[in-house]
């Protein structure tokens, strides 16, 4: 459809869309020092929220790949009872404010939680405090994002090939690795990046659990929320930095993933 | 139908006497009633004490409706520089009520109430904490607030004039979250206010720090510029230095200014 022939009452409330999410964004553009960009990613507190936030955010994908697309296969895959209510439990902490996330990690990771009471002194636990406790809180915030996505792909994914593959011999186990996941890989690709993308902003749920100590447990949104009080620019920039990210993530999925580029 | 239009009728006329109540907020001495509502922004560890306020001015004052916004003071100062719509704020330190002076953001702030520093550990004190140099043992999970909040730059105050390094798990943003991880059990130890310790009742207990080695902490009061309740807001602080609102400071153990 041409421009001249979109009905007023769409155009209008559309550009208001517009202006409602680009005006926050535009302010923050506007109000960034960029002459002094490099020193401010440089000074050491927000070096070491960079890269820590870099560490637990791919440490949470791992986590959510190596355990959710299993669950993703057996969402796809198995019937079973309860179904239904099973995937609405597994993807529940989309929807569960952060902060109710980490209240609930806390009791069930904490010193007198369900888990962490008996198994705090392994090695590697994430109790509260720890970067591993970030990374916990990251994945389970964001596994359901890889969880969905890949689910759906699994869905749409023809099945023949699978049923081929078993015809010429080939077990469950070769099948999933050899047939499924190359043809699923779109959507796992794209799960996969939505879950980093999640949990590299992840705020809430990592604060109340997991604290906050530089260099540890201070991603780089609890350093933006920490320094916006004391250095304004450099959280701008820190701020900077998670924007491109997200809008590079969003830019690359649309064109080769989601197929409306 | 009748009744709900009788309803509505009420609904009305309550908005209207209640519109009228918050414009003519009156100049108030501590003792007379005050009338109208009031966004009042305070420091964490004014929460017990403020809200037991609201009840005790409540009785003082039937007409008076308070609305508070408890964080850390520092979040406070960020969030009235950006605009924040409060009549009054109250901070637990006089530095970081200085950026809104500075600012031009406030009237001349006034002084309420002082606090003291306490460490704050577990009921019956498992892990034997005595003092603040005991805070640098290597088997206590210790908190503090971060060095913005002013209960972490007090604390940082006192552990410095002793020598102390402290190797704290987490800097919290506020001391009540500080405080929490003490009552949850997650943190040994944390330096808090001593009406922290005494509003967490059962759930924690404190570990005096005697007065050398102490800090006091000032409690600055301001009102907001281009306020719309200049005099009730002026007449809430004054019931914070002597009124209401300052009997309940001292019960919650809240030192005269």
């Amino acid at each position: 459809m041409r421009w001249g022939r979109v009905p007023v009452g769409l155009w209008v409330p559309a550009a208001g869309a517009v202006v409602l999410v680009a005006l926050p964004i535009a302010g923050l553009l506007l109000r960034a020092p960029w002459s002094d960009l490099g020193p401010a990613l440089a000074s050491p507190d927000v070096r070491q929220a960079l890269l820590l936030s870099a560490e637990c955010s791919f440490g949470a994908l791992g986590v959510a790949l190596v355990l959710g697309v299993p669950l993703a296969w057996v969402l796809a895959r198995v019937r079973f009872p309860g179904r239904d209510l099973f995937r609405a439990l597994v993807t529940l902490p989309m929807v569960l404010p952060p902060v109710v996330a980490g209240v609930a990690l806390l009791f069930a990771f904490g010193r007198t939680g369900l888990v962490g009471r008996y198994a705090a002194w392994l090695p590697g636990f994430p109790a509260p405090f720890t970067t591993e406790a970030v990374v916990l809180a990251e994945a389970f915030v964001a596994m359901p994002f890889l969880v969905i996505t890949t689910e759906a792909g699994l869905r749409q994914m023809d099945q023949r090939y699978e049923e081929a593959a078993a015809t010429l011999g080939a077990g469950p186990w070769r099948r999933f690795w050899t047939v499924t996941v190359p043809l699923v890989a779109p959507s796992l690709a794209a799960g996969a990046a939505l879950c980093w993308a999640r949990a590299l902003g992840e705020f809430g749920a990592t604060i109340t659990f997991a604290g906050n100590l530089p260099g540890r447990t201070q991603t780089m949104p609890t350093a933006i929320y920490v320094l916006l009080e004391s250095r304004p620019e450099d959280a701008i920039v820190v701020s900077l930095v998670l924007l491109v990210v997200s809008l590079l993530v969003l830019v690359t999925l649309r064109g080769r993933w989601l197929g409306t580029g | 139908m009748p009744g709900r239009q009788q309803a509505l009728r009420a609904f009305v006329i309550a908005c209207v006497l209640l519109s009228a109540c918050g414009e003519a907020g009156p100049a108030a001495t501590p003792s007379t009633r005050l009338s109208g509502s009031l966004i009042v922004f305070a420091a964490a560890s004014l929460s017990e004490a403020l809200t037991d306020n609201r009840t005790q001015l409540g009785v003082a004052n039937p007409g008076l409706a308070l609305t508070f916004s408890f964080a850390g003071s520092q979040q406070l100062v960020a969030q009235v520089q950006a605009g924040a719509p409060a009549d009054v704020v109250a901070t637990a330190d006089e530095a970081v009520m200085q950026k809104l002076v500075a600012g031009n953001l406030v009237e001349p702030p006034r002084n309420f109430a002082r606090n003291l520093l306490e460490v704050v550990v577990a009921p019956g004190n498992p892990k034997a904490v005595r003092s603040l140099r005991d805070l640098s043992r290597p088997d206590l999970k210790v908190v503090l607030a971060a060095p913005s909040v002013p209960a972490g730059k007090y604390a940082r105050q006192a552990l410095d004039r002793q020598g102390v390094q402290v190797q704290e798990v987490s800097l919290e943003l506020d001391v009540k979250s500080e405080l929490q991880k003490v009552e949850s059990g997650e943190a040994d130890a944390g330096i808090v206010y001593v009406t922290d310790v005494k509003s967490a009742g059962r759930m924690a207990m404190g570990v005096e720090i005697p007065v050398e080695q102490n800090v006091v902490a000032a409690y600055p009061v301001a009102v907001v510029k281009g306020t719309k309740s200049h005099q009730l807001a002026e007449a809430f602080a004054d019931q914070l230095i002597s009124g209401p609102g300052a009997e309940a400071l001292r019960a919650r153990g809240f030192l005269p200014p």
